[in-house]
């Protein structure tokens, strides 16, 4: 790890104007920050530690019905908060199908969204990665990309963002609130993340020094409790990242769907909204040739970047499950294995 | 730059002096404070062999900057017995044969003790088991470790209101 210099801000306009000098970042958890200083990926000449910064981490109803959860929320907290829950039923799932237990309890809501992607060249220092290094190729593209991207990518880079709790709550419309020297601005989460095209060292639109101080839910975006789920595959049952997920959320009245949601996990450098899928599902009977359609239409413009053609058809399986799900209902309990489309029970086919 | 931070550390008041602000608490317990029960594994968040509870809660310590986390409150296996008896938990791992080589005991026995406090498995295995999943054994000791859990999860009274009903 390499040396570096340590603030500890008591106001978020100390912790801005700290985070001015070049080279700083924000520490929140660590949990990926500190990990990529150990391998010599992240280099911070200054650490900007938010842990001890008043009035990041509440969760808070506002005036107009929206909810907006403070940038040091813990994983586990937001998980656990039985009222949270209770209206956002996809993103405790997913919150709770991430990492492990000793993870989320120490995880933050602003550094799950901005951590960083898994690609195993971009882990590496000593591989050719455009992310990592603008201009230096991507190793990747003839390396091992069983997990890369089939949505979005381009030829400098094909990697996912790996988080699973944006995956939801880019399906309800979720808004990033951001601080800077300049003031302080919003962008919807499906906007936040960048796709790679020719500058993938660009990950999201935080302009350097910038904060993110909160996410905030939209007023009305729980009308989707009563059928929502998200679904995760894994290469093993848990403690795993998403070889592919989906979130869906349906509002259905008198058999029919009102309103329906879907975003994909695992296919790009975004959590991937599926909206030609959501208009297609609208209006219609929630049964499995409606499914299968929106997935179709989810995936329409799917492409292999390297071995990875067989997420295509996983991904629209994986997307076709999860909308089946919430169609039968948001459990009033979390099964034992969340999102896993595996059965906790032996001959079930899931829970 | 040198800083003063102090902690609780099992139940007693610890103040070090830090010269570099790069040190784990993992680091910080083993190297400096002679607390070498909590295990070095992979040291990137991926084994669990490094589990402490802070501020109660059970985190990995390996990727949580000392530094960071001054005023803090931890507890580690050294912290678990009360002088001569042992904790539930440590009492149930011998009962059920919950380790082989040891290695990873000390992290999966304060992830239990993480777990059991959160009160959300209570005596389901399956849940047992998705709640420990973030601690690794080698030796394959998951049978006994889930039935060490299970069973310190009743001795203690714990089970939580769902299996309580
Ligand atoms: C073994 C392992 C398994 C994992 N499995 C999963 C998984 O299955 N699913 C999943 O979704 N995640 C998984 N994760 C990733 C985990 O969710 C992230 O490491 C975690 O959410 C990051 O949060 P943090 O608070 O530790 O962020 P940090 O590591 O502190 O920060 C991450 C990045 O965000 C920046 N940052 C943090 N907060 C802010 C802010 N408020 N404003 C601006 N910038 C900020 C930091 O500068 C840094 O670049 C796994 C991690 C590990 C180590
Ligand atoms: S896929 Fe992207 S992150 Fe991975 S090596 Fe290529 S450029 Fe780097
Ligand atoms: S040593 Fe910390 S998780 Fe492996
Ligand atoms: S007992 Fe040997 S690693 Fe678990």
């Amino acid at each position: 790890m390499n040396r570096f210099d340590y603030v500890r801000p008591r106001t978020i306009a100390e912790a801005l104007s700290a985070a001015a000098q070049p080279g700083s970042a924000y520490l929140a958890a660590g949990t990926n920050l500190i990990d990529l200083m150990k391998i010599g990926v992240a280099r911070p000449a200054r650490l900007v530690d938010l842990n001890h910064l008043p009035g990041l981490d509440a969760i808070e109803g506002l005036p107009d019905g929206g909810l907006r959860l403070g940038a040091q929320v813990r994983n586990a907290t937001l998980a656990r908060d039985a009222g949270f829950a209770r209206r956002f039923p996809a993103v405790a799932e997913a919150l709770l199908a991430g990492a492990s237990a000793q993870l989320r309890n120490a995880a933050t809501v602003g550094g799950n969204i901005l951590q960083r992607t898994r690609c195993a060249y971009f882990q590496d220092p000593d591989s050719a990665c455009n992310r990592r290094e603008p201009g230096s190729g991507c190793d990747a593209r003839d390396g091992e990309n069983r997990l890369h991207a089939v949505l979005g990518w381009s030829d400098a880079c094909i990697a996912t963002h790996p988080s699973d709790f944006c995956v939801p709550l880019v399906a309800l419309d979720a808004v990033v609130e951001i601080e800077g020297s300049d003031g302080a601005r919003e962008v919807p989460l499906r906007n936040f993340h960048l796709l790679p095209g020719t500058t993938p060292e660009r990950e999201s639109v935080l302009a350097p020094g910038e904060l993110v101080v909160a996410l905030r839910l939209p007023p009305g975006a729980d009308r989707f409790a009563a059928h929502a789920r998200y679904v995760k595959l894994r290469e093993r049952t848990s403690y795993a990242f998403a070889l592919v997920s989906a979130a869906a959320g349906l509002h259905v009245e008198e058999g029919r769907i009102v309103e329906a949601r879907l975003a994909l996990g695992g296919v790009a450098a975004r959590p991937w909204r599926a909206e030609a899928a959501e208009i297609a599902l609208a209006g219609a009977i929630p049964d499995a040739a409606a499914f299968r359609r929106a997935a179709e239409l989810a995936l329409a413009e799917a492409r292999p970047s390297g071995e990875n053609g067989f997420k295509i058809e996983l991904a629209r399986r994986i997307a076709v499950r999860a909308l089946s799900l919430a169609a039968s209902g948001t459990p009033t309990r979390l099964p034992a294995l969340p999102a896993s489309p595996f059965a906790s029970s032996a001959g079930g086919l899931h829970d | 730059m040198s800083m003063s931070v102090t902690f609780t550390i099992n139940r007693a008041a610890r103040t070090v002096e830090l010269d570099d602000p790069r040190v784990t608490l993992l680091d910080l317990l083993r190297e400096r404070l002679d607390l070498a029960g909590t295990k070095k594994g992979c040291d990137r968040g991926q084994c669990g062999a490094c589990t402490i509870l802070l501020n109660g809660r059970r985190v990995n310590a390996c990727l949580a900057l000392a530094i960071s986390h001054d005023g803090a409150e931890i507890l580690t296996i050294e912290g678990l017995a009360e002088g001569d008896a042992l904790h539930p938990v440590q009492a149930a791992f011998i009962e059920h044969d919950a380790l082989q080589c040891g290695f990873c005991t000390p992290g999966q026995i304060m992830s239990a003790v993480g777990l059991i406090g959160e009160g959300e498995a209570g005596l389901d295995p399956e849940r047992v088991r998705e709640g420990m999943s973030g601690n690794l054994c080698r030796c394959g000791a998951y049978r006994g470790i889930t039935e060490a859990v299970v069973a310190a999860t009743q001795a203690m009274g714990a089970a939580g209101q769902e299996d309580a009903a």
